[in-house]
């Protein structure tokens, strides 16, 4: 099977000088390769500051890349003239953590949905209004509920029109930055069901960025490890949580085991 | 009027309760942002060194529970009833000089976000040193000391380091730990923590669960800690009491309510979990148990359990009133019609 997304020893450094004037580089990520499938879900786990908002801003296309080659359905993007590159940005798209902070205050959720495709120039207004009005229907949200702000609706609400406006564009891969870190128990489980159904209805691919372990190995078919900006370890879910190889792996999961004995308690009988 | 008996709860401790709160109703009038009834009736005890949690999602009350014990709620906060005692003292009716010295003295509050709650342009050892010529009356070279003392504490290594960063040269969970130095560093009886660590990392939590433990031991703190994530409270907190429409669900040792939760909201809850990470942990890309429905906009007069609604085990009579917080075994209370009776 053909990757969908290929990542060849990609690098990201950050130049600068540190708090006493001396230079300094930061890299933020070092010598990451990767493949990733179509259909499948990649979890990304590491400790903050690992690089994987680096890394997913680099698969994004949002942050140009210091070394390294990338290939999007066998063809390498790497340095690709920035028309095209636009082309290829809308098959890769970004749900972020904040939803108060990543979507527009002053539109309404219509309009933001709307957005990506007047600046894409994607059909008439016409078409647009009702591919807007289909997705965010299909991501569970309808009626006069459409124009309203983000501020009448609840955080799980907002992650719903993010994902929905994440999907105008009819992108094969969605990234998902801590997408759910902020939001309660309850809506995180319908926002997962959300995404399951997407995923098998749209044909989507998904990577998944987040420090709770347990969210990672359930969605997920492979979790990627990262540390201090490299990939430390990588496998398929059941390998990676039974026989971890790398300490950094081993400790997410202690820590994620540490306070997650909630989960393994046995469910009441009433 | 009591919605349980002093004796039932606290069969065999004999001791006075650090804080009491009874029947606490707290409402938001209609300026701009919050409006509405935020809490319909919340009653606690705590004992001394006593860790209690506070589990609840969105729109449940915690927060404003936390705002109401410190009397910190915004200008359009209004306590409708209810009594809040703590230390022997009444303090929904201390005045505001009184609160001051209460407030970082006795009882000191730990917010949600360390990057916004630090002072920018401040020292760590400033800002810990603050807090404590603001409340007490040491001398300098007290002062340092005593300052000292706390940052070694929270700090065990690198103290120095860290005393002379700025905030933007610290990590999330450094932050934290200076939020904590500063809650600490009166020697309160009380410290009120509303999510504190939803922030950070797992590992990180982790270390500051565990930064607490030493703490509370050290110091003889009792805790009290919000939080929306019940994975943090197994181990950690003594009892546990679950918020919902801005009621107590049900309240009781930890591992009553989390491991057998007899509330139907509490299971619910419980039940929308990824599974845990356990020995021969199989990936299943499975749809997660939901509950239906969203949460009440909460009321202050119900007429039936607010839970109903979304409830699988509903029966006619949830709708015919509310039910009382009751027992049901040891020192587990729960508000349900299943139980009530």
């Amino acid at each position: 099977m053909e990757a969908l997304l290929k990542l060849e020893n990609v690098g990201k450094r950050y130049g600068g000088v540190d708090a006493s004037g001396v230079r300094k580089e930061v890299r933020a990520l070092d010598d990451v390769s990767l493949t990733i499938y179509p259909r499948s879900t990649l979890a990304l786990v590491g400790p903050s500051g690992s690089g994987k908002s680096t890394l997913a801003l680099c698969m994004a296309l949002l942050e140009p890349m210091s070394s390294g080659k990338i290939w999007f359905e066998g063809t390498e993007i790497t340095n690709l003239p920035e028309r095209q590159r636009r082309a290829v940005r809308s098959n890769i798209q970004m749900v972020f953590q904040d939803p108060v902070s990543s979507l527009n205050p002053r539109m309404t959720a219509l309009e933001l949905v709307m957005e990506p495709l007047r600046v894409q120039k994607r059909g008439d207004h016409r078409a647009q209004r009702g591919k807007a009005g289909d997705l965010l229907e299909r991501v569970g949200l309808r009626g006069e509920k459409l124009n309203e702000r983000p501020s009448e609706f609840s955080g799980g609400q907002r992650q719903r029109i993010a994902i929905a406006r994440a999907l105008a564009l009819e992108p094969k891969l969605l990234i998902l930055d801590e997408a759910l870190s902020a939001l309660d128990c309850s809506v995180q489980a319908q926002i997962v069901n959300l995404l399951f159904e997407l995923q098998a209805s749209l044909a989507l691919t998904y990577v998944f960025i987040t420090h709770d372990m347990a969210m990672a190995a359930h969605l997920a078919d492979e979790i990627a490890v990262m540390d201090h900006g490299r990939v430390v370890e990588m496998g398929v879910v059941a390998r990676i949580v039974n026989g971890p190889q790398h300490a950094v792996t081993q400790r997410l999961l202690a820590a994620a085991r540490g306070i997650d004995n909630v989960a393994d308690a046995p469910r009441p009988v009433q | 009027m009591e919605k349980w008996a002093g004796k039932d709860l606290f069969q065999g401790y004999g001791m006075t309760p650090l804080l009491e709160v009874q029947d606490l109703h707290v409402s938001y009038g209609a300026a701009s942002g919050k409006s509405g009834v935020a809490l319909a009736g919340v009653s606690l005890r705590l004992l001394a060194g006593e860790t209690l949690g506070v589990l609840g999602e969105s729109g449940s009350g915690k927060s404003t529970l936390a705002a109401a014990l410190l009397r910190i709620l915004p200008a359009n906060g209004i306590v409708e009833c209810g009594a809040v005692r703590f230390d022997g003292r009444e303090l929904l009716q201390c005045d505001a000089r009184e609160m001051e010295k209460i407030r970082g003295g006795r009882m000191a509050l730990i917010f949600q976000e360390p990057s916004q709650a630090l002072h920018p342009a401040l020292r760590v050892r400033q800002q810990v040193c603050d807090v404590l010529a603001a409340h007490t009356d040491l001398s300098r070279a007290a002062l340092r000391e005593r300052t000292g003392r706390v940052l070694a504490a929270v700090f065990p290594t690198e103290t120095e380091r860290i005393a002379r960063s700025y905030p933007h040269e610290l990590s999330g969970g450094q932050r934290a730990r200076v939020l904590i130095a500063q809650a600490i560093c009166c020697e309160p009886a009380l410290i009120v923590a509303d999510e504190p660590t939803a922030s950070l990392d797992a590992e990180t939590q982790m270390e500051i669960l565990q930064l607490f433990r030493r703490l509370r031991e050290e110091f003889k703190l009792a805790l009290i800690w919000i939080t929306h994530n019940p994975a943090l409270l197994a181990g950690f907190a003594d009892r546990v009491m679950i918020l919902y429409a801005g009621r107590v669900a049900e309240v009781g040792p930890t591992a009553e309510v989390l491991f057998s939760p007899r509330h139907p909201y509490t299971q619910a809850l419980l039940r929308c979990l990824p599974p845990g990470l356990g020995k021969g942990y199989v990936g299943r890309k499975t749809k997660l148990a939901v509950i239906p429905g969203v949460a009440p906009v909460t009321l202050r007069d119900a007429g039936r359990c607010v839970f109903e609604a979304r409830c699988s085990d509903r029966m006619d009579a949830c709708v015919s009133g509310e039910p009382e917080l009751v027992c049901v075994a040891g020192k587990q209370f729960v508000s349900c019609v299943k139980y009530a009776g």
